[in-house]
C-alpha cells in the first residue's frame, strides 16, 4: 500500500460495493482511454519514512548553511535570533493544518492572530491599517506600486536608489504588461538618494515615489523630504522598510508615507534559502479598499460575543473575479503568525535591543574592517546594520579567501552591478558575538593579500 | 467557551518574554550614529507579556481553530489531505532552514539538487517539457504562466488580447488574466458541467491568447473534449492552460501534457500534501511545453555534470523574476519529501484513492441529496440543496453551519457559481472508510434535522467558540486593528 493511504483490500471491496462499481478503474470511465497514461510513471518507487528521512538528511548535508558559519550576508534576508516559542507555537497543527479562515466559527484562532498581526504591523510602521500578508518583499513592493497606480490613475513610478535589485525585477515583471514606466534615481556618494535628483524625476505624471529605507546599500533615506516631494506632485510615497530597523528608525507613518511595505523574514522566519518569507503591506486608511489580499476584522456574533471574520472581501478574486484589486488567494498566513509570535515575545524592549545590538555590532565591525589597509566605507552617510565596504581588490576574490576561513564576508555587489567590482555589502545582526566580529576583522588583511596574489 | 483577550490586553509595562545578551562592544548613543531627525520618536506600542502568558495566549487561540489534524476537512477544491510529519522534519533540518538565499552555489549544492529533482518529478507527472518552481502560490503560477503566454505571442509579433475562462472557473483565473493586462471573456458550461464547445467556437478568434481550464473541472467532471478543445485553440495559435487545482484526481494516471495542454500550474499545498498553514504559504510551480520554455521566470536550476547552479543569464527571453530569491524553498522541501514517499507507483494510487473516497461518500449521501451531475464523480462532487432550500427554507449555508456543531469544518458552499445552493465536498484519499462513514452520518443527521425542525439549522452553530458572525457589520464599519489608548 502506498504511503499515507488507509484502505485495506477489504475496505476497498466494501466501498466499491456501496458505489456499485466492480473496480476502481471503472470509476475512471469518464476519462477517455486515449488520454490515460498507458505506462507507469518513469519515477522511482515510493520510499519508507526512514528512507525519506535519510535522503533528505543527505541533501541537507550537501549544504553549508550560513547559520553554521560566521555569516555577514544580508541583502534582504537576515540571520536573526528566533525565540523558541515561535517555532513551537506556530507548529501547533490546529494552525498549520487549517485552510484559509473562510469559515469563521471554526477558525477564530487564526482570524484573531491575523487581526493581532495586522495591529502589530500597523503599530510598527505607524500606518493606519495592514493586510493579512503577501508572498514576500518583492511581491509586496509590486502590489504597493499597483495600488498607487490605481489610486492616482497614473502610470509612472520613480524609484529611489537602492531598491532591492531583485525586488525591482519583480516589480518590473508585474508591471510589464500594464504600460507602467519605471524611472530610477542613482545612488549619491552618501549612499542615499539625492533629493535634487528626485525633484527632477517626480512630476505631475508620477503615481508614486518608491523608497527603500534602509536601502540596498545600507544607506538611510530622508523619508520626510521624499514625502514632501511626492505629495507636492500629487504622487504617493511608498516606503519599503526593514521591520527590525523600525524599533530605531522613524516609521513610514511618521515621515508621511502613504503605503509601507517590505520583507518580514527578519521577524522570526528562518532563512530557508529564500522562502517561505512574508510580504507585509500597510497603508493610510483612505486606501484600504484598494488593498490587495485578505483582511481580518473584528465584529460580534449572534450571542453578543467578540469575534473575527475575513472582511472587505469584495476587493478579492473569489468575489470580484477580474475586477479584484489583486489575484492573490493563498498568502503567507503561517509566516504572519510567526511574525506575530516573534514580536509578542520580543515586545518593544526586546525589539529595541535586537535593533541596538545590530546597530552597535555593525558599527564596531565597520570600524574594525576599515583599519585594514586600503579598506573604506563606500558611502559617507549613516547606516543601520548593513553597510557597503570598498575594498582595494575585487570583492569576489576577497569573499572567496574568507570563505576558506569559514567566514561569509558579505555580498559582492558586482552580482547586481557589474561596475561595482570592489564593493562588498556587509551585515551584522544581534546574533554576532564580539569574538566573531573580531575574527572577521583579524582575517581580513590576510584575505586581501591572498586575493591580490590570486588576481 | 469565553473569548480570548487580544494579546495587547494581556500587556503590562515592564513584562517581557525574551531578553538579549548585554552588548559586548562599546555602545554608542544611536543619535551619535544616525541623525536624530531619522530616528523614531515613540517606541511602537507592542505588547509586553511574560513567556508563559504568551504561550497560553497562542495555545488558547490554537484551540479555537481546527485543521486536518482535528477532523475530516471536506472543503471542496482545496484538497485537505494529511500533512506528513516527516516533511516538517525535513524542512527544519539546519542544512535547509539555515541556508541563506544568496550563498554561493558551492555552499548550496544539496538545495539545488533538491530543486532540480523536484523539477524532474513534476515534469514526468505533468507530461510537459520544462518546470519552473519559482511561483509562490497557485495564483502567482497562473499570473507567471499568462506572462509566459504573452511573451510567446510577442515573440511571434502577435498580441492577442483575450483570455477565456469557463463560467465554473476559480476566481483567480480571471483575476490573474486581468492583472496580466488581458480582457476576460467567459465560456458557458453545458448541462453536463463541461465547456460548451459551441460557445467556445463562437468566442474563438485570433484575438484569443489562452483558455484556462481546470480538469477535472470544479463540478468534479472530467472534460472529455479536452483534446478537441486543444486543437481548436491551437488552430488560432491560442494556448491551453491547465489549472492544476484538481490534479489530485488524475495524478499519475493522465497527464495535462498528453491532453494537449501547453502549460499549467501545480498547487503543491493541495496535490503534494504541504500544509495549508491557515492560508499559506503554498507554492505554485508551473510546467510548460518546449515552445514556451524560453519565457519561463528566472532563475532556473541548471545542471552541468554533477554540479548545480541557478541561472539567469542563459534565459534572455524570460519574463523575468516573479519573486525574490529561489521560490518557496521550504515548501518545495516538503513537496519533494512527499514525492519520494509516494514514488512513481504511489502517485497513481493516491489519485485512485481520492476518486474512490469521493465516490463512496457520494453514494452514502445519495439517499438524501441531489447531485446535479450524476452519481459518479472524480475526486470531489457538488450537491445542490435547491430542493431543500425550496421545501424547508434552509439551504447550503445553514447545512454548512450545522455541520460545525458536529465538529466538522464546512464544505465549500455556493461554489461553483453555476450550481444553485452548491455544496462541494472533497474528502481526499487519506481518510479511512470509518472517517467517511462518520462524516456521511453527520451530514445525513443534519438533513434529518432540517426535515424535522429547520430552525435548528438556522440557529446553528451553537457549540462553536462563536456563533454566526455579523459579516455585513464588519464590512460596513471595518475594525481592522487594535488601537492603543491615546
Amino acid at each position: 500500500m502506498a504511503a499515507y493511504l488507509p484502505h485495506t483490500p477489504g475496505d476497498i471491496q466494501r466501498m466499491l460495493q456501496a458505489v456499485g462499481a466492480a473496480s476502481i478503474d471503472e470509476l475512471f470511465a469518464g476519462v477517455p482511454e486515449a488520454l490515460r497514461l498507458a505506462r507507469p510513471l518513469a519515477l522511482p518507487a515510493g520510499l519508507s519514512e526512514m528512507e525519506v528521512a535519510a535522503e533528505m538528511a543527505r541533501l541537507a548535508a550537501r549544504n553549508a548553511p550560513a547559520t553554521g558559519l560566521d555569516s555577514y550576508l544580508g541583502g534582504g534576508a537576515y540571520e536573526r535570533y528566533i525565540p523558541s516559542v515561535v517555532g513551537s507555537l506556530s507548529g501547533r497543527s490546529e494552525f498549520f493544518t487549517a485552510y484559509t479562515p473562510y469559515q469563521p466559527e471554526m477558525t477564530q484562532g487564526m482570524l484573531q492572530a491575523i487581526y493581532e498581526y495586522q495591529s502589530m504591523v500597523s503599530l510598527l510602521t505607524g500606518m493606519d491599517v495592514s493586510n493579512a500578508s503577501l508572498y514576500e518583499g518583492g511581491h509586496a513592493l509590486a502590489e504597493a506600486a499597483l495600488m498607487a497606480c490605481a489610486a492616482t490613475g497614473r502610470r509612472r513610478l520613480v524609484l529611489g536608489a537602492g531598491i532591492h535589485p531583485e525586488q525591482r525585477q519583480v516589480l518590473a515583471t508585474y508591471v510589464a504588461s500594464l504600460g507602467v514606466e519605471l524611472k530610477d534615481a542613482p545612488v549619491s556618494p552618501t549612499g542615499a538618494t539625492d533629493p535634487q535628483v528626485l525633484k527632477e524625476l517626480v512630476d505631475g505624471s508620477t503615481a508614486a515615489l518608491l523608497l527603500a529605507n534602509p536601502n540596498f546599500y545600507g544607506g538611510l533615506e530622508d523619508g520626510a523630504a521624499a514625502a514632501g516631494l511626492a505629495h507636492a506632485q500629487g504622487a504617493l510615497l511608498v516606503a519599503a522598510v526593514d521591520p527590525v530597523s523600525l524599533a530605531l528608525l522613524a516609521p513610514p507613518g511618521e515621515f508621511g508615507a502613504d503605503i509601507a511595505c517590505g520583507e518580514g523574514q527578519a521577524l522570526g522566519i528562518p532563512l530557508s534559502f529564500g522562502g517561505p518569507y512574508l510580504g507585509f503591506l500597510a497603508c493610510r486608511k483612505e486606501l484600504v479598499r484598494r488593498m490587495p489580499g485578505r483582511l481580518a476584522g473584528r465584529t460580534t456574533d449572534n450571542r453578543g460575543q467578540q469575534g473575527f471574520v475575513l472582511t472587505l472581501q469584495t476587493r478579492e478574486q473569489h468575489i470580484r473575479r477580474e475586477k479584484a484589486t489583486s489575484n492573490i488567494c493563498t498568502n503567507q498566513a503561517l509566516m504572519a503568525l510567526r511574525a506575530l509570535i516573534h514580536l509578542s515575545a520580543l515586545g518593544p524592549k526586546g525589539l529595541a535591543e535586537a535593533a541596538d545590538l545590530s546597530l552597535q555590532g555593525a558599527h564596531y565591525l565597520a570600524g574594525r574592517l576599515c583599519q585594514a589597509p586600503g579598506v573604506s566605507l563606500a558611502f559617507s552617510g549613516p547606516f543601520f546594520c548593513e553597510f557597503t565596504l570598498h575594498l582595494p581588490s575585487p570583492a569576489e576574490g576577497v569573499a572567496k579567501a574568507l570563505r576558506q576561513q569559514g567566514i561569509l564576508a558579505g555580498l559582492p555587489l558586482s552580482r547586481w552591478e557589474p561596475g561595482r567590482t570592489h564593493d562588498l555589502l556587509v551585515c551584522a545582526t544581534e546574533v554576532k558575538t564580539r569574538a566573531q566580529l573580531d575574527r572577521y576583522a583579524q582575517a581580513l588583511p590576510a584575505a586581501l593579500a591572498q586575493a591580490k596574489e590570486a588576481a | 467557551m469565553s473569548s480570548e483577550p487580544l494579546i495587547f490586553e494581556l500587556s503590562s509595562p515592564g513584562r517581557r518574554a525574551v531578553r538579549f545578551p548585554k552588548p559586548q562592544v562599546s555602545s554608542r548613543e544611536a543619535a551619535s550614529l544616525i541623525p536624530p531627525a531619522l530616528l523614531r520618536k515613540q517606541p511602537p506600542a507592542l505588547p509586553e507579556v511574560s513567556e508563559l502568558d504568551l504561550v497560553r495566549h497562542f495555545t488558547h487561540l490554537s484551540t479555537r481553530n481546527i485543521g486536518v489534524d482535528t477532523n475530516l476537512y471536506p472543503l471542496g477544491s482545496c484538497t485537505m489531505k494529511y500533512n506528513p510529519r516527516v516533511n516538517e522534519d525535513a524542512a527544519a533540518l539546519p542544512g535547509f532552514a539555515g541556508l541563506h538565499p544568496l550563498q554561493d552555489a558551492g555552499d548550496s549544492q544539496g538545495a539545488l539538487e533538491l530543486l532540480w529533482q523536484c523539477e524532474r518529478w513534476l515534469k514526468e507527472v505533468s507530461g510537459m517539457d520544462a518546470v519552473c518552481l519559482q511561483p509562490s502560490a497557485g495564483a502567482q503560477g497562473e499570473l507567471a504562466a499568462l506572462m509566459v503566454v504573452r511573451a510567446y505571442h510577442h515573440s511571434k509579433g502577435r498580441s492577442p488580447q483575450v483570455v477565456l475562462v469557463p463560467d465554473s472557473s476559480h476566481g483567480t483565473n480571471p483575476a490573474s488574466a486581468a492583472l496580466c493586462g488581458y480582457r476576460v471573456e467567459t465560456v458557458r458550461s453545458d448541462a453536463e458541467g463541461q465547456v460548451d464547445l459551441e460557445d467556445l467556437r463562437a468566442k474563438l478568434s485570433d484575438q484569443v491568447a489562452c483558455l484556462m481550464m481546470t480538469n477535472p473541472n470544479t463540478v468534479g467532471v472530467f472534460e472529455k473534449a479536452i483534446p478537441a478543445i486543444a486543437a481548436m485553440l491551437h488552430a488560432v495559435d491560442a494556448q491551453l492552460y491547465y489549472d492544476g487545482a484538481n490534479l489530485n484526481a488524475i495524478c499519475g494516471l493522465a497527464r495535462p501534457g498528453d491532453m494537449g495542454c501547453d502549460l499549467m500550474h501545480f498547487n503543491v499545498h493541495k496535490t503534494f500534501s504541504t500544509p495549508h498553514g491557515g492560508g499559506g504559504p503554498g507554492a505554485g510551480p508551473i510546467a510548460v511545453r518546449g515552445h514556451l520554455e524560453p519565457f519561463l521566470p528566472v532563475p532556473r536550476v541548471a545542471r552541468e555534470g554533477e554540479r548545480y547552479r541557478l541561472d539567469e543569464a542563459g534565459h534572455p527571453s524570460s519574463i523575468g523574476r516573479v519573486r525574490c530569491f529561489s521560490g518557496q524553498f521550504g515548501i518545495l522541501v516538503r513537496t519533494y519529501a512527499y514525492l519520494l514517499a509516494m514514488g512513481g507507483d504511489g502517485l497513481p494510487e493516491m489519485a485512485r484513492g481520492a476518486v474512490l473516497n469521493a465516490n463512496y461518500l457520494l453514494a452514502r449521501l445519495g439517499q438524501a441529496f441531489d447531485a446535479p451531475y450524476g452519481w459518479r464523480c472524480m475526486h470531489e462532487f457538488v450537491l445542490s440543496l435547491k430542493r431543500q432550500a425550496r421545501e424547508r427554507g434552509v439551504g447550503a449555508l445553514d447545512y454548512a453551519k450545522r455541520l460545525l456543531d458536529h465538529g466538522y469544518h464546512a464544505p465549500t458552499v455556493y461554489f461553483p457559481l453555476i450550481v444553485p445552493e452548491a455544496v462541494m465536498i472533497e474528502p481526499t484519499e487519506t481518510e479511512s472508510k470509518e472517517a467517511l462513514d462518520r462524516f456521511a452520518e453527520a451530514l445525513l443527521a443534519v438533513d434529518a434535522e432540517a426535515a424535522r425542525d429547520p430552525q435548528i439549522l438556522r440557529s446553528a452553530p451553537v457549540s462553536t467558540a462563536v456563533g454566526r458572525l455579523d459579516e455585513a457589520g464588519a464590512a460596513r464599519s471595518p475594525d481592522l486593528r487594535w488601537q492603543p489608548r491615546a
